[in-house]
């Protein structure tokens, strides 16, 4: 018997709110809000109360895809960012930069965020940045 | 208190009687639910969900119980209860989903201010291991409520759910709430998939379900994001099957809730 309530913060916003995740033969059974978190003082919302039930999703996307010839196909990180840039520069050549979007996340942090949206507006040249808390 | 309830957890867990105790761990400055285990050397950071006040870090045990007595229903798990936990415990085996042979409870009975907060009918349980036993205390809150009008209590309540994100926090803390399948997720009684829930459908169907099972914890409340004052009208919910059947849920473990009653009967 391995039972744990392991406290972590929440994956969705910007908030960060604080819970404990219950996990028993290592397998998460549901968060528990933290009590005693200055941010979210016992409570959550329904995202939180959710945060788990993607985690061991058997639909989770664990490594890069490609779709070649129809089908989405596993690669390897050197190609799928290779072919993310051939790409990327093709549509941009072709179409200019606000025919391209981009969508950060309030998981990753500010830097980060940063130099996301920098890469967007002074590489690419579009204004169209958005993130994932936009649920 | 804490040292004797640290005594009494030791010597269970020494005894081998228990596989584990369920309590409150206080670790990197704060307090959460834990499984502390013969294996796991002592009984560091236990404590009695205290923080900044009395009882303000009290956490849903029974819910963590019946998941560990799920997966291992032949092991015997000691678990803190207060007063209300132990209402819960003793319905929870009228309701067939802990076995009284399994659970240990180790009682702290809570002072009077907390008591007197939560408004509780029994502020210690009859395990009481620690603690003073305390006075139950009077209804003001539901009594204010009743004084309204039907009109101004009816408005009251809508102001009050009209604040509902739909968190379903009330349903997923609370540990009376064991079914598989949640009335709250059913599309013939409740807007899913949409906010603002229905006002005051979905409140009152879950009221209607707390009839009988609620055993007046207060997490509920606690739990609320936007601080629907819940427990009032699980209160009410509570007195009225009392009133009409006699039957105060969590007082006996071998009465059964008149709706179970019910229920088996169809």
């Amino acid at each position: 018997m391995d039972y744990k309530t392991v406290l972590t913060t929440c994956p969705y916003c910007g908030c960060g709110c604080n819970f404990y995740l219950e996990v028993l033969d290592g397998k998460i059974l549901a968060p528990i809000p933290c009590k005693t978190s200055p941010t979210n003082e016992g409570k959550l919302c329904i995202k939180g109360w959710n945060a788990h039930e993607f985690i061991q999703s058997p639909n989770r996307l664990t490594g890069p895809l490609v779709r070649k010839n129809g089908e989405l196909v596993a690669v390897s990180w050197d190609e799928a960012l290779d072919y993310t840039v051939s790409r990327l520069k093709e549509i941009k050549d072709s179409h200019g930069g606000d025919s391209i979007a981009f969508f950060s996340s309030a998981k990753v942090t500010n830097e980060e965020n940063y130099l996301l949206q920098k890469f967007a507006r002074a590489g690419i040249g579009t204004n169209s940045v958005d993130h994932c808390a936009r649920l | 208190m804490i040292k004797t309830v640290q005594e009494r957890v030791k010597a269970l867990l020494d005894s081998g009687e228990i596989a584990g105790f369920l309590g409150l761990k206080e670790a990197g400055g704060h307090i959460g639910p834990h499984l502390f285990t013969p294996e796991e050397n002592g009984l560091d950071g236990l404590v009695l969900g205290d923080w900044k006040g009395p009882g303000d870090a009290r956490y849903t045990l029974n819910k963590q119980l019946i998941h560990l007595a799920r997966a291992y229903p032949d092991e015997t798990f000691g678990v803190l209860v207060r007063g209300c936990d132990e209402r819960g415990l003793k319905s929870l085996y009228v309701w067939n989903q802990l076995s009284p042979e399994k659970v240990v409870p180790v009682g702290i009975a809570c002072p009077p201010e907390l008591a007197k907060a939560c408004e509780c009918s029994k502020p210690y349980p009859d395990a009481l291991v620690a603690g003073e036993k305390g006075e139950g205390c009077a209804q003001e809150t539901l009594k204010q409520v009743e004084a309204l009008g039907l009109a101004d209590r009816f408005g009251y309540w809508q102001k009050e759910f009209d604040r509902c994100i739909k968190c379903y926090g009330c349903r997923d803390v609370c540990p009376m709430c064991f079914c598989k399948e949640c009335s709250l997720e059913d599309p013939d009684l409740v807007n899913t998939g949409d906010v603002p829930p229905d006002n005051p459908t979905f409140h009152l169907t879950r009221a209607v379900h707390m009839a009988g099972r609620c055993i007046d914890c207060g997490l509920c409340n606690e739990v609320c994001p936007v601080g629907i004052p819940l427990r009032t009208l699980y209160k009410k919910v509570a007195d009225i099957i009392d009133e009409e059947f006699g039957y105060r849920t969590g007082q006996a473990a071998d009465e059964k809730s008149p709706l179970n009653i019910l229920a088996g009967a169809s």
